[in-house]
């Protein structure tokens, strides 16, 4: 597992919340660095890689972890696929 | 020189085709969406699990990757407080502070380009299309009262406005702007095909939860019964998910519908008193409100008519403290006929 750069708790936020919390998260990232977010709402698993291509950057892992969802970036700039 | 333009991304169709009018006149453009709490985006989908096999997508992320433009999602839910407790234009037709609403949204996006930038703002507004933020008379006061002034452009309507910045110093060619108008949503279907674009969100009413009645209701019941007009985050989360009754003034239940609701306001059991029957299956409910032995008694004959033990003698019904400390109380299930139709908020 890569290391982690910073972690992101959305636990109990509701979308667009977790989205808001890693994109202010990763605007004082650097390219390439990694981070994690945790969140509760499952309306993550669409949205956080939605937002992650639009803006460039890379959705690395997405896992499920009982109530949990646990999802790794690869922070951008990385053009859109 | 390329142009920079922010646009303001609803979700809906309007704001696309707007956007996309720029864009093709080689204009960079980049969306911007605020979140104030109130939006139909998310939350309700995400708390019931009905929903949960098929988890709704963000309409402005959803817009922004057809486009093929960034978004970026603003968190304005405490600025937007006095929007909609103090608006200087009054309300729609309920809760709804649109046309302060729409001056704050430009004002913020004006910010935005000055921060970043750019050079002027779009919206997808067509005159007439709603009655109180989008009428000809109300498009110079959201221009005026942001601060944007001429570097607002509404490209669908533009035609039928004086010229702004943008056309003026020809960053935009106006000819190939719009003059749409009036409810009608023909013109902006037709664009659409002409973009081919389909699949768009078309949400009835207005973008957000303070146009809809019964949201609206349980907000003012909410400031009603309390000694300030104020929210919180959780308390307008809340107004969306479950039953609401007021059987007192000074409390109220909230009961989950189902199994998602549950889960979710399982969440707030550290800050309310809560109910669930543990004889038979039944919904969670919140108490909200200082309750005293009485009120939970009362409350608990409620809950019970909610669950399954409804038509039984006696339900047995667990009571949590915020502390923690919990307690059992043997209760008989309210009959339907005693639960008053007024306490429905
Ligand atoms: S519907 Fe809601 S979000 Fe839209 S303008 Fe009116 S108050 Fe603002």
């Amino acid at each position: 597992m890569a290391r982690i750069d910073r972690q992101v708790d959305a636990r109990r936020l509701l979308c667009p919340l977790p989205v808001i919390r890693t994109q202010d998260a990763a605007t004082e990232m650097q390219p390439g660095e990694m981070l994690c977010v945790v969140a509760t709402d499952p309306g993550v698993m669409n949205d956080i890689p939605a937002w992650c291509r639009i803006n460039g950057h890379r959705v690395e892992m997405i896992e499920e972890r009982a109530d949990e969802i646990i999802i790794t970036i690869k922070v951008g700039g990385f053009e859109r696929d | 020189m390329q142009r920079k333009a922010v646009s303001l991304i609803s979700g809906g169709l309007d704001s696309m085709l707007a956007t996309r009018v720029i864009m093709d006149q080689g204009i960079h453009v980049e969306g911007i969406n605020f979140y104030t709490g109130f939006c139909v985006e998310g939350h309700t989908h995400a708390i019931r699990s009905k929903d949960k096999a098929k988890p709704k997508r963000n309409n402005a992320l959803w817009v922004a990757e057809q486009l093929g433009i960034k978004l970026h999602i603003v968190d304005v839910i405490e600025e937007y407080k006095d929007v909609l407790l103090n608006p200087k234009h009054g309300y729609g037709q309920n809760m709804n502070p649109c046309l302060d609403c729409k001056g704050f949204m430009v004002r913020k996006a004006y910010e935005w380009i000055q921060a970043n930038d750019f050079d002027f703002i779009i919206t997808g507004e067509v005159i007439g299309q709603r009655p109180m933020s989008q009428r000809k008379d109300t498009m110079p006061v959201v221009a005026r009262e942001s601060g944007a002034g001429d570097r607002l452009l509404r490209p669908l309507c533009a035609k039928s406005l004086p010229p702004t910045l943008p056309e003026r110093e020809d960053w935009v060619d106006r000819e190939k702007l719009y003059k749409f108008s009036g409810r009608s949503r023909k013109p902006q279907m037709a664009l659409a095909e002409e973009f081919g674009f389909n699949d768009y969100a078309t949400p009835a009413g207005g973008c957000c939860f303070l146009t809809d009645v019964a949201y609206s209701s349980k907000l003012v019941d909410m400031w009603q019964h309390r000694s300030s007009r104020d929210y919180e985050l959780d308390d307008i989360m809340l107004l969306k998910v479950g039953r609401h009754l007021r059987p007192r003034a000074h409390f109220k239940l909230i009961v989950s519908r189902e199994e998602g609701e549950g889960r979710f306001l399982e969440g707030y059991r550290n800050q309310f008193v809560y109910l669930q029957a543990c004889s038979h299956p039944g919904p969670l409910v919140l108490l909200d409100g200082e309750v005293d032995a009485d009120d939970i008694q009362l409350a608990a004959r409620i809950a019970a008519r909610y669950g399954q033990g409804r038509d039984t003698e006696r339900v047995d019904i667990t009571v949590g403290w915020p502390d923690g400390r919990t307690e059992q109380l043997l209760v008989k299930p309210m009959p339907s006929d005693e639960i008053i139709p007024e306490w429905h908020v």
